[in-house]
């Protein structure tokens, strides 16, 4: 039984890895006071050009890093358009979104079904020999101790470093950062294309990874929708973001182990259930007085300059 | 926007569309007279593009009501499958009680009530529960998608295997009537054009299309004149639901003749884009929705002659809004 | 260091805002730039600080010409500006503030020895402000507080203040006179832009008066006011005079009101209007009497206590109610909260005067509108979206918008940011209400306007009422008092 606990531990981790990436990469974009509302369709990108650069080139990290600037470059275009034209982040996220998903299967369609290299995991020496620990923290691939890693440097690169200060503020009164000399379009564009890098790498985690391979439908669909759903409910804080990462991958996990206990209901159904059940964690969280006191500790005030562009008038 | 406007439009679109077809290795121009010939090959293939025309302009009638508010109705598609679920139950339940013609008014209401209902349950997550109309939307379209599929592998599966292809198809009497040989409803165009006349009337020349607008420019606002955000909200949103409804009684009775998983067609997404390349105005609706289903079902053929996917036209029509956009905000700005 | 404003000129398109200013400031001075609004101190000083740049003209640093079109490059010249509204981050921490405004911060922002350098400046200042506190919960004072270390920390020798003593309590206003004096004392120099007379003549040295964008004087030490007053306005503006006050019966009547919002809340109001009665709210910024009067128009409902019209309580019923009661609302943000902003002129007035139509009859609408446009003499047409029309052109059509026979008009800042002439046709219009029966309260940051309008004054401290009395009854030096939390 312990074995399968950790197992069960383990693979959580491993298949929330993107949707940490994915959403703490919304995290940054959106602390700088852009919404990147493009997520759902720029994961699907990042999944199709990851797979195909790796396909042709061989190398995984290649094919991880092309992923991660294919990101890049969707952000950029929402950066543009919203930063230096003015034109609401919403519409243009929204419309990105349908685009890129579909742009993704279009490109895609000659790489489907086919066998592609895969993450390989990569056991720490010394430390996955430990008992229970070793096994659940140690015998992930890179991507997973990437993303392990980078919840600890988010924090500490949000509340501890001077360019996570000048983040904050920018995300929070971008008229008093630019009197204190901060260049406000600048910074905002940067963290955008740095979320945006970040989507792409987790779509590239998918096809690599946790739903290897390319195909219609992926199986990341809808998950960029839930990471945009993470950044609220944890509140825009990096810990608590990948916490709600954590537990939305719990929630998958536990589907998949009671399609097998209860057969009879459609396995379709424990798919989707998710998604629903984060919306609705995303209701009690968003609305203290709604249910219960219980709540409201989790509610947080989100970056005050968060979706309004930023001019001088 | 202006004429030229439109033709740069068009022009950049055609330019980066012909890139992505090089990429993939298809001939463009073989591409694009597929897509054409797909779309008006023949009278049945310009019968399909009407029958996808229909849908897109009652849709987007809805969203006209919450986009003049300001509000992101996302959950139109999930709108559009309770709709189909509604007007599904009926027929399930009632085709041994009431006449087929009885039966399929029954079947509409319930529809346009199962969309209203959806709708509602946005607005009310938005008002009570704070939530943005964009999350509990998309939060609904999945509670619809889960609630069809339960559906159509539970109490709706078809005698002896349940698959993803739906229901068991409805009694050829309960179909929508389309008269021999037209292979689209004449009513349903009819029923089409009148709600979209009846949208840009109440959207201009009433007291509450005004309201709407009022809200959409500032809500802060509305309070000092009386004006209660709430029961204006629920009332558009009551809207949009309600023609989300209908187009999903028009996927199942005239349509599919059945519940599929996929029932919505993705329909309440396309007609945001629809409205939004309309730039949230009622009369180049029609003429958008007629260009999106031209692309949406030329591109049908593409799979089959050239091998390549068919969400092509999902990549032309995100590319024709978003370049409309961005023109349109350069003009505003010089 | 002496700084020289030589010929500037400024123009936002057709209008001339600056016309030739030429303005020395010299080292260890306070500069007073005295002018009503719209005479163009704010436009001068944004350029001074960088924040516009100026059509035409020089500026000069120890007679050196400069050039510079971003507060940062302001700030590398030493010049540091302190908004009315103070730009600063409230949800961030105290420290954290003060550290975003230091210019060379390393990567890893330890705030320990910043922490040491903000109490050394706190102190040489006389200032107490907890780092570790949110910004959200200083008051005004506090944060102009801490803009004055933070522009001191980045080095400016030439600091810009904006009206710093609209909204804070007369025992802050104390401690920031003596923190500008120490400031000047050490060799900077300090420019204080005010309209208010009294607080320019205690502080400054030297004091230049503008009007309509042009200097119209340069006075120094020691000031006589009526000289000073006869520079400000040309002929000195004869008050509106109060109407007077026919007795009526209590029409709105709050009992321990209490409700959440603001900075304080509201706590335990109790209040009553009567028929006829102009009620003028003095307070700090924030002290309640805003949220006061949005509770009164049924905007917010309060947690605790009721309202009632008359004999009938209103508690709780909605805004739409108190509408459809007479109880009419006039925000002080005209753009953000009173008018809707991509709508036309006689839009608004279906949205106020036609309820009861389905279908919109342009045509009377075309005719209400426009007998309107000429009786408020708005400038603009009947289709010119509202975000068009200037301030005062707004405040005009709000009026407009007011019902014939409202029984409560309820103002935040009736008169804020809109120049004399427009301010007392608006009084007057207002006060044509009140000889009909209708009651008005309103607040105001300005005494003056208290004074010379109101019936009765009530002064917010923390949320609470703290003095309500007949004008006639109470010396300036107690509301002073009340203002201040003094008891």
């Amino acid at each position: 039984m312990e074995i399968s606990w950790v197992f069960f531990t383990a693979t959580i981790l491993a298949s929330s890895a993107p949707l940490v990436i994915a959403s703490l990469g919304e995290t940054f974009s959106e602390k700088a006071g852009v919404i990147n509302l493009s997520l759902d369709g720029t994961i699907l990108l990042g999944a199709m050009v990851g797979f195909v650069t790796a396909y042709k080139s061989g190398s995984v990290i290649l094919g991880t890093l092309v992923a991660g600037c294919s990101g890049a470059v969707v952000a950029s275009i929402i950066g543009i358009f919203s930063i230096f034209w003015r034109i609401p982040q919403v519409a243009i996220g929204f419309v990105l979104a349908l685009t890129c998903k579909d742009l993704a299967y279009f490109l895609g369609s000659n790489y489907t079904r086919i066998k592609g290299p895969q993450l390989e995991n990569l056991p720490i020496p010394f430390l996955s020999k430990i008992p229970v620990v070793g096994n659940m923290l140690f015998c992930h691939n890179l991507m997973t101790y990437i993303s392990l890693a980078l919840i600890p440097l988010s924090w500490f690169y949000c509340f501890r470093t001077r360019p996570g200060l000048i983040l904050r503020a920018v995300g929070e009164n971008p008229i008093a950062c630019y009197a204190r000399g901060y260049k406000v379009g600048k910074i905002q564009f940067f963290y955008v294309v740095l979320g945006g890098f970040l989507v792409g790498i987790a779509g590239a985690i998918y096809s690599l990874g946790v739903k290897p391979g390319w195909g219609r439908p992926q199986g990341a669909e809808g998950i960029g929708w839930i990471a945009l759903a993470l950044v609220i409910f944890g509140g825009w804080h990096p810990i608590r973001v990948a916490f709600g990462a954590y537990f939305f991958g719990f929630l998958q996990a536990l589907g998949v182990i009671l399609q097998n206990v209860w057969i009879n209901v459609p396995a379709q159904l424990f798919q989707v259930a998710p998604f629903p059940l984060m919306i609705l964690a995303l209701v009690l969280v968003n609305r203290p007085t709604f249910m219960n006191r219980f709540f409201s500790m989790f509610y947080s005030r989100p970056p005050e300059a968060l979706g309004k562009m930023f001019s001088l008038e | 926007m202006k004429i030229t406007d439109w033709v740069i439009v068009i022009l950049a679109v055609f330019s980066v569309t012909t890139v992505v077809l090089f990429l993939v290795g298809a001939p463009p121009i073989d591409a694009y007279m597929l897509i054409f010939k797909g779309a008006f090959g023949s009278w049945r293939h310009f019968a399909q593009v009407l029958n996808v025309w229909i849908p897109l302009v009652i849709c987007s009638c809805g969203l006209l009501f919450t986009f003049n508010m300001g509000l992101w109705n996302i959950g139109v598609e999930g709108q559009i499958m309770l709709g189909a679920v509604g007007s599904t139950f009926v027929i399930k339940a009632c085709s041994s009680v009431f006449s087929p013609s009885l039966i399929l008014v029954v079947a509409g209401i319930c529809a346009i009530l199962g969309g209203a209902l959806w709708a509602v349950a946005a607005g009310f997550l938005k008002i009570r529960g704070n939530v943005h109309e964009i999350f509990s939307g998309l939060g609904l379209n999945f509670v619809a998608q889960a609630l069809i599929l339960w559906l159509i592998f539970g109490p709706w599966k078809r005698p002896g295997i349940a698959s993803m292809s739906g229901t068991e198809p409805f009694p050829k009497s309960l179909w929508f009537p389309v008269p021999a040989g037209w292979r689209v409803s004449p009513f349903m165009i009819g029923l089409a054009v009148v709600l979209l006349l009846a949208t840009a009337k109440v959207l201009q020349a009433t007291r509450w299309g005004l309201v709407l607008k009022a809200l959409g420019s500032n809500v802060k606002a509305a309070g000092v004149y009386g004006i209660s955000v709430n029961r204006n909200l629920f009332f558009a949103m009551l809207c949009a639901g309600a023609f989300a409804g209908l187009v999903g009684f028009f996927q199942t009775t005239v349509i599919y003749h059945r519940l599929i998983p996929a029932i919505s067609s993705n329909y309440g997404y396309l007609s945001l884009l629809v409205v939004m390349l309309a730039q949230y105005n009622w009369k180049p609706v029609p003429f958008i929705a007629l260009l999106f289903a031209i692309l949406q079902v030329g591109s049908i053929q593409l799979p089959l002659m050239l091998r390549i996917d068919s969400s092509l036209s999902g990549v032309i029509q995100g590319l024709l809004v978003l370049t409309a956009i961005g023109v349109m905000y350069a003009r505003r700005r010089s | 260091m002496d700084v020289e404003l030589k010929h500037i000129h400024k123009y936002f398109g057709p209008v001339h805002a600056n016309k030739d200013i030429s303005i020395k400031l010299s080292s260890g001075t306070i500069h007073g730039i005295l002018g009503e609004n719209g005479a163009g101190k704010s436009t001068l000083m944004k350029i001074l600080a960088g924040y516009i740049p100026c059509s035409s003209g020089q500026i000069l640093i120890n007679g050196i010409p400069v050039k510079y079109s971003t507060p940062t490059e302001a700030l590398k010249y030493r010049i540091g500006m302190l908004y009315q509204d103070p730009l600063d981050f409230p949800a961030l921490k105290v420290l954290e503030n003060f550290v975003l405004g230091i210019p060379d911060i390393p990567f890893l922002n330890s705030q320990k020895s910043f922490k040491k350098m903000f109490h050394d400046l706190c102190r040489q200042f006389g200032f107490s402000i907890d780092p570790e506190s949110s910004v959200r919960r200083l008051t005004l004072g506090e944060r102009q507080q801490l803009e004055i270390i933070r522009l001191v920390a980045a080095g400016a020798s030439l600091i810009i203040l904006d009206e710093p003593t609209t909204g804070i309590s007369v025992a802050q206003k104390e401690t920031l006179f003596r923190a500008l004096r120490f400031l000047a004392d050490e060799g900077r120099i300090i420019v204080v832009v005010s309209h208010k007379l009294e607080d320019v003549m205690s502080l400054c040295d030297v004091v230049t008066v503008l009007g309509q964008g042009e200097v119209v004087g340069e006075v120094v030490q020691p000031f006589d006011p009526n000289e000073l007053l006869r520079l400000m306005f040309k002929e000195i503006p004869a008050p509106v005079p109060r109407c007077t006050l026919k007795c009526g019966h209590p029409l709105l009547w709050m009992d321990r009101v209490s409700a959440p919002g603001g900075r304080c809340g509201l706590k335990e109001c109790s209040f009553t209007v009567k028929e006829g009665e102009i009620v003028g709210l003095a307070g700090l910024e924030g002290s309640g009497q805003n949220l006061f009067l949005r509770v009164a128009s049924g905007l917010v409902e309060p947690t605790r206590g009721e309202i009632y019209l008359g004999k009938e309580k209103l508690t709780h019923k909605g805004r739409q109610v108190f509408k459809n009661k007479g109880i009419c609302f006039i925000p002080t943000d005209r753009l953000a909260e009173g008018l809707f902003p991509d709508l036309t002129v006689s839009e608004h007035f279906v949205l106020t005067k036609f309820d009861d139509s389905f279908f919109i009859p342009w045509d009377k609408v075309e005719q209400v509108s426009v007998n309107n446009i000429i009786k408020f003499s708005i400038k603009g047409d009947s289709n010119s979206k509202v975000s068009t029309l200037s301030g005062g052109n707004q405040q005009r059509l709000l009026l407009s918008l007011l019902p014939q026979n409202p029984k409560l008009i309820l103002l935040e800042n009736p008169i804020r940011g809109l120049d004399v002439e427009s301010s007392s046709w608006i009084w007057s219009y207002l006060q044509s209400f009140c000889l009909k029966g209708t009651a008005i309260v309103f607040s105001s940051s300005d005494l003056d306007e208290i004074f010379g309008v109101a019936h009765r004054i009530v002064v917010f401290f923390d949320g609470k009422i703290v003095l309500d009395s007949p004008l006639e009854e109470v010396s300036l030096e107690e509301v002073h008092q009340a203002i201040a939390g003094v008891t």
